[in-house]
């Protein structure tokens, strides 16, 4: 079967095809890869947070909380609001809080 | 039992990250009625079977999250009594005119330690269900509209410093403390469900280091059915589900928690134990969080324990 989309590669982690009407979280999730923390896949809770070392991406709008303008430029984004246009090298800065139960 | 003081909830504000996506979904896919936008341009919801205006308030935001959280009291009397105790017990309030909230009076606000929030009202106007009166159907067309709760349920929020919202609460606004949770030692309360009413929880919190933070706004439902049918439609509209359907061992809730399009959760339940305040409430361990959290499954779900708006 004929494979498209653009090579998503995580690093230290999964490389996987993203296509372009996906979000790079969600081509991981489709094809249940590991790497980059899920969480509300609506660009408002800043837990898959990456930083795109190369290639080209558009974006939707993601929460301030959690993405600053700096951040944005310099391409530190959420993976669930990027969607590629070209092949991507990445690394995953988020990081889940701490919570009650994590600190136990 | 009686009920006086804090009736119920009643509303909370919600901040989106793109209106239209969110009117979409909370008109189209969770299925509440659109009652109002005002001059700032928020948009205000009611469940279809509310009576009163409304119980959903979204705001247009950079950030996702939550703004406060509301409480019907059942007079004005009531209000002022409330406001002068809160004061009373050190915290600092301040009173909002009415109509800042379209069709609400004047709303007392505080913040709890936890960072959030908190508003009692003793007026919204009453618009109905849209059903007939007298003799009326058990339920109209807009119950059959995408997910269509009943009502606003409770809110759980997540923050520092719960145990003195606990004091709040229970010394101040009349609630009682239905189930918790302890810490690894056996006698720290780490998650807190309360009621001013029969209901399983009105209000809930989490210790959680960073203030101010929500957890999920919930919506009941009528039926596990219905719960199930929630899950089918949340899928149809590609909403990404955090867990669920399942079932909470603590309040004993069939439930799905999903997420709304600028990452806010929201939950889908029904069910829950009904409680009185001279009850001793459910304690869970620490080593039962597992099944409290998800009955069948006995799993901590990663995701739902530390994602916040």
């Amino acid at each position: 079967m004929p494979v498209s989309g653009h090579t998503i590669c995580i690093q230290g982690g999964a490389a996987y095809l993203c296509r372009e009407d996906e979000s790079v979280l969600a081509g991981m999730c489709r094809l249940d890869r590991r790497g980059i923390p899920l969480g509300c896949r609506g660009g408002g809770c800043g837990v898959c947070k990456v930083e795109v070392l190369s290639g080209q991406y558009t974006s939707l709008v993601m929460s301030r909380a959690h993405v600053s303008v700096e951040d944005e430029a310099a391409g530190r984004v959420l993976a669930c609001r990027i969607f590629p246009r070209s092949d991507l090298a990445l690394r995953v800065i988020g990081k889940l809080q701490k919570n009650i139960c994590r600190a136990a | 039992m009686a009920m006086t003081g804090v009736l119920r909830p009643g509303h909370i504000q919600i901040r989106v990250l793109d209106m239209d996506a969110a009117v979409k979904h909370y008109r189209d896919v969770l299925g509440l009625v659109e009652t109002g936008r005002d001059d700032s341009g928020r948009v205000y919801f009611k469940a279809w079977d509310e009576r009163d205006h409304h119980c959903l308030i979204l705001r247009q935001s950079d950030r996702a999250g939550m703004d406060f959280f509301g409480f019907k009291v059942a007079s004005a009397a009531d209000l002022d009594k409330f406001e002068a105790d809160l004061q009373a017990y050190g915290l600092v309030t301040e009173r909002i005119p009415a109509g800042d909230l379209l069709e609400t009076g004047a709303r007392v606000r505080f913040e709890l330690p936890s960072g959030h929030l908190i508003e009692l009202y003793a007026y919204k106007k009453m618009l109905g269900n849209g059903l007939a009166s007298p003799n009326p159907a058990p339920w109209s067309a807009a119950a059959e509209h995408g997910i269509a709760p009943l009502r606003l349920d409770h809110c759980l929020m997540y923050g520092p410093n719960v145990n003195k919202n606990l004091e709040i609460f229970t010394q101040v606004l009349g609630f009682h403390l239905t189930e918790y949770v302890t810490l690894p030692d056996g006698v720290t309360k780490g998650a807190l469900w309360l009621a001013c009413s029969v209901k399983a929880h009105d209000v809930a919190f989490v210790e959680y280091p960073e203030p101010g933070k929500l957890h999920h706004v919930s919506y009941l439902l009528e039926s596990w059915e219905k719960v199930l049918r929630a899950g089918d439609i949340l899928s149809m509209n590609l909403v990404p589900l955090d867990i669920g359907p399942t079932r909470h061992g603590i309040t004993r809730g069939t439930t799905i928690y999903a997420w709304d399009p600028s990452g806010n959760r929201f939950e889908t339940f029904c069910g829950g134990t009904q409680n009185y305040p001279d009850w001793e409430p459910v304690h869970w361990t620490w080593e039962g969080l597992a099944q409290g959290l998800d009955y069948p499954h006995r799993k901590l779900h990663e995701t739902f324990l530390t994602v916040v708006s």
